[in-house]
């Protein structure tokens, strides 16, 4: 694997498994970037092709057509317009498959006309049961079509050697099919001098999709908008028209050969789905899956998730026992460290919500979800496709906001996102776990559920109706614009390939702990900086000034230690800011240290536990929870005589984790996605609004 | 003149032949999804509160919209 000989995109309809020959192609040699401008995920993988040489090839999002309906498939001719960019492929795979041949069969057509090399590869479909598969004559089809043509098996593999050796010849020259439609013959030549496009059908596209171009200036925008509107051209007929006469060719050349699959009445498919769509058990066994999936979630990822904890807290004594003691060693164990510990930490999550995701939809149960899920989202101002974004939320609403790509309507994508954030994610179980643990009683509730566990789906069914009536509320405000459309593929079930879902559960885990992971880390430093240092000199004066306080005479070393370390987190910078809120925060019922907790909370809120942990026990030999809980329950506060973390505090700190938006991660993913600083702006505003009134009115009910 | 037949006219089993479209803007992602003029559409069921609905045509299921089940004109 030396040398790059060939630079190959993948192309097909969805549900053709395009994935899954990708996966058999590279393995886990693949690689997660962005296209430039986009925020869709470029996968690129290299591909072993004889000893000495390899193809790289960049999976592109499935799609029916080079007019795109989504964001995501808008990257599919973006790609193969621009010969300049990097990604510009030397060849295009096209995976077909033969239920729905002649609709791959019509994306090909397009591809081909633009001029670019293209090899046909036929994927035996794993259907569980019902469809008489059409036989295909594969020598027949590359005569007529012009292509090469291959035939695969992308589950075992079959056929991909002969593939792999075939990419390495001399690629056909095409056969144009619709390169010139009449209508445009006027404008064609002067867009094709204008651009030097060697190709009548890019033109067409540059027609149809100028305004998507990123790499047009906006002078030539203008220009062929000016083009469009001299010569009257209605586009969405042009496209219409082109469409059928596809369709047309297509059936002339392989009617002799191949005809139209039968439908088959009462499939397995269909009798699943009697069940799954059906009004009473198609939301009972949804239901059932969501709890399944969280059970697991938080059941199964405690193990590791203790291990890892276990882990850290043992690298942080081991590297504190051999480096000098030090300001550089503090930064290292309790800022970097401690970060990297953070990151860690949620893997384990990540990779569980994946897995069932990625499960979900390799088997095509996601579609149904869509599907049973749409009417009731649309009451809301939601969309069946806001599901996926929504369910994702619970893990980590970066991903999850980055899913919504799918929804093809601008105002239901946009209400999507704007309520993702409100769903609980995995970043909240942290602060919702030990506060649960200091007020709640772990007794059981009717001889079955734990109280503390009943009190946290609480907590996520509250982040759920936040979500739920916001989204309904700016339906209201916002005016529909453009048609919502909801034409998808219910494809058929079959079992899910777990290559694909392992290879899925990596690339996401990698993407997280390198995206997100980079912030956390260094908000994790930042943080240690702020509680380590503040103005002035109290801090290097900390030791004299305690020592020589009245009520610490006679103190033993450890109690001296720890009353210095108080004071000097008191007046670090941190200690400083929290000071400063406090007016504000004290009608929620919290103090100083909590304030100091939201601020360091504000940028990512998983870092509360840590910042509790500092506050109380900076210094101290053991940082795990059930000391920190310990210490948190002995703290009085002043003014009562009481313990600080009464219910109504404790509530009261837990709905303002619930709907606040503490994750800075959150604010620059709806910046891309949106690319407008206004609807982070509003987002911010509006969680923090929502969040400090509903503690309030918490905090005033209960105490 | 009536309303033309639709396919959210169709009950559940009921096929007919797509005749054409009432919104050119919408019909072509149901065109390039295989809706073609001509072709055999079967209405094969509806989500529960009767929106979405499946619809049977070539070899695969298409969920949509009753409203956009509505722009395709059967005969």
């Amino acid at each position: 694997m030396k040398e790059k000989v060939v630079r190959i995109a993948l192309i097909g309809n969805p549900n053709t498994g395009k994935t899954s020959l990708f996966n058999h192609l590279t393995g886990l040699n693949q690689k997660v970037g962005n296209f430039p401008g986009v925020t869709v995920d470029k996968v690129v993988g290299k591909c072993k092709l004889t000893k000495d040489t390899f193809a790289e090839i960049i999976d592109l999002p499935g799609t029916y057509s080079l007019y795109p309906k989504s964001l995501d498939e808008q990257v599919v001719f973006q790609s193969l317009s621009n010969p300049s960019s990097e990604d510009f492929p030397d060849l295009v795979i096209l995976v077909l498959e033969t239920v729905n041949l002649k609709r791959g069969l019509f994306l090909l057509t397009q591809v081909s006309d633009l001029g670019m090399p293209v090899v046909a590869v036929l994927n035996e479909m794993p259907v569980l049961q019902g469809h008489d598969i059409p036989e295909v004559d594969s020598e027949l089809l590359a005569t007529e079509m012009g292509v090469p043509v291959y035939r695969i098996n992308a589950r075992t593999g079959k056929g991909i050697p002969a593939l792999k050796e075939g990419l390495l010849s001399k690629p056909h020259p095409n056969k144009v099919i619709f390169g010139r439609p009449k209508i445009l013959e006027s404008i064609i030549p002067a867009i094709r001098i204008r651009f030097r496009l060697d190709n009548d059908f890019l033109a067409v596209q540059y027609i149809h999709q100028f305004e998507h171009l990123p790499f047009l200036s906006n002078e030539d925008k203008q220009l062929i908008r000016t083009l469009i509107k001299q010569h009257g051209l209605d586009l969405d007929e042009i496209k219409a028209l082109e469409t059928l006469h596809r369709y047309e060719v297509i059936n002339e050349r392989i009617g002799s050969f191949i005809s139209d699959p039968p439908h088959k009445e009462n499939t397995l498919t269909d009798k699943i789905d009697s069940i799954i769509t059906h009004k009473v058990w198609g939301y009972l066994i949804f239901l059932l899956v969501l709890f399944i999936t969280f059970q697991a979630i938080f059941s199964l990822a405690s193990y590791p998730m203790d291990l890892i904890d276990q882990g850290m807290s043992h690298a942080i004594g081991w590297i504190k026992s051999w480096m000098p003691p030090g300001p550089f060693t503090n930064l290292v164990t309790e800022g970097l460290i401690a970060g990297i510990g953070g990151v860690v930490m949620f893997i384990p999550q990540i990779a569980l919500l994946f897995m069932f995701v990625s499960l979900l939809e390799e088997s095509g149960y996601m579609a149904r979800v869509m599907f049973i899920m749409d009417a009731v989202m649309r009451k809301v101002g939601l969309n069946g496709r806001s599901v996926v974004p929504l369910m994702s939320g619970v893990a980590c609403a970066v991903p999850a906001i980055m899913s919504a790509r799918t929804i093809d309507n601008w105002l239901d994508r946009a209400i999507t996102i704007f309520v993702t954030p409100l769903m609980s994610c995995s970043a909240r179980i942290p602060v919702y776990a030990i506060l649960i643990a200091l007020v709640v009683p772990s007794t059981s509730v009717l001889g079955l559920f734990n109280l503390q566990g009943v009190v946290l789906m609480g907590l996520y069914l509250l982040g759920f109706l936040a979500a739920v009536a916001s989204a309904w509320v700016l339906s209201k405000i916002l005016k529909q614009k453009g048609k919502s459309v909801f034409v998808m593929e219910l494809p058929d079930y079959r079992v899910p390939r777990w290559q694909n879902v392992g290879i899925s559960i990596v690339e996401k885990v990698k993407t997280f702990v390198f995206e997100a992971g980079k912030i956390i880390v260094a908000i994790s430093i930042v943080l240690w900086f702020l509680a380590s240092y503040g103005p002035g000199e109290h801090m290097e004066k900390a030791s004299s000034y305690v020592a020589a306080l009245p009520e610490m005479q006679g103190a033993s070393e450890e109690e001296l230690g720890k009353a210095i370390n108080a004071y000097q987190l008191e007046h670090s910078y941190a200690g400083t800011f929290g000071k400063f809120i406090e007016p504000a925060i004290a009608p929620l019922g919290f103090d100083w240290k909590i304030g100091v907790a939201l601020i360091t909370s504000f940028a990512a809120r998983e870092v509360f536990v840590g910042t509790m942990g500092t506050i109380y026990s900076i210094g101290a030999d053991d940082e795990n929870t059930q000391s920190l809980k310990e210490r948190m329950q002995a703290e009085i506060n002043p003014e009562t005589g009481e313990s600080r973390y009464t219910v109504a505090v404790a509530f009261s700190l837990m709905v303002f984790y619930a709907f606040a938006l503490q994750c800075m991660s959150t604010v620059a993913v709806v910046y891309r996605e949106m690319k407008s600083w206004v609807w982070p702006i509003a987002q911010v505003v509006y969680m923090s609004s929502l969040a400090y009134l509903s503690s309030l009115l918490v905090y005033q009910l209960f105490k | 003149m009536p309303d033309p037949k639709t396919v959210a006219d169709l009950k559940i089993g009921e096929a007919g032949e797509i005749a054409g479209f009432k919104d050119t803007k919408l019909s072509l992602k149901l065109l390039e999804m295989g809706c073609l003029p001509g072709s055999k559409v079967k209405m094969n069921s509806e989500a529960p509160f009767g929106d979405p609905i499946s619809i049977c045509i070539g070899g695969s299921h298409l969920s949509m919209r009753r409203a956009e089940a509505a722009i395709i004109i059967i005969k």
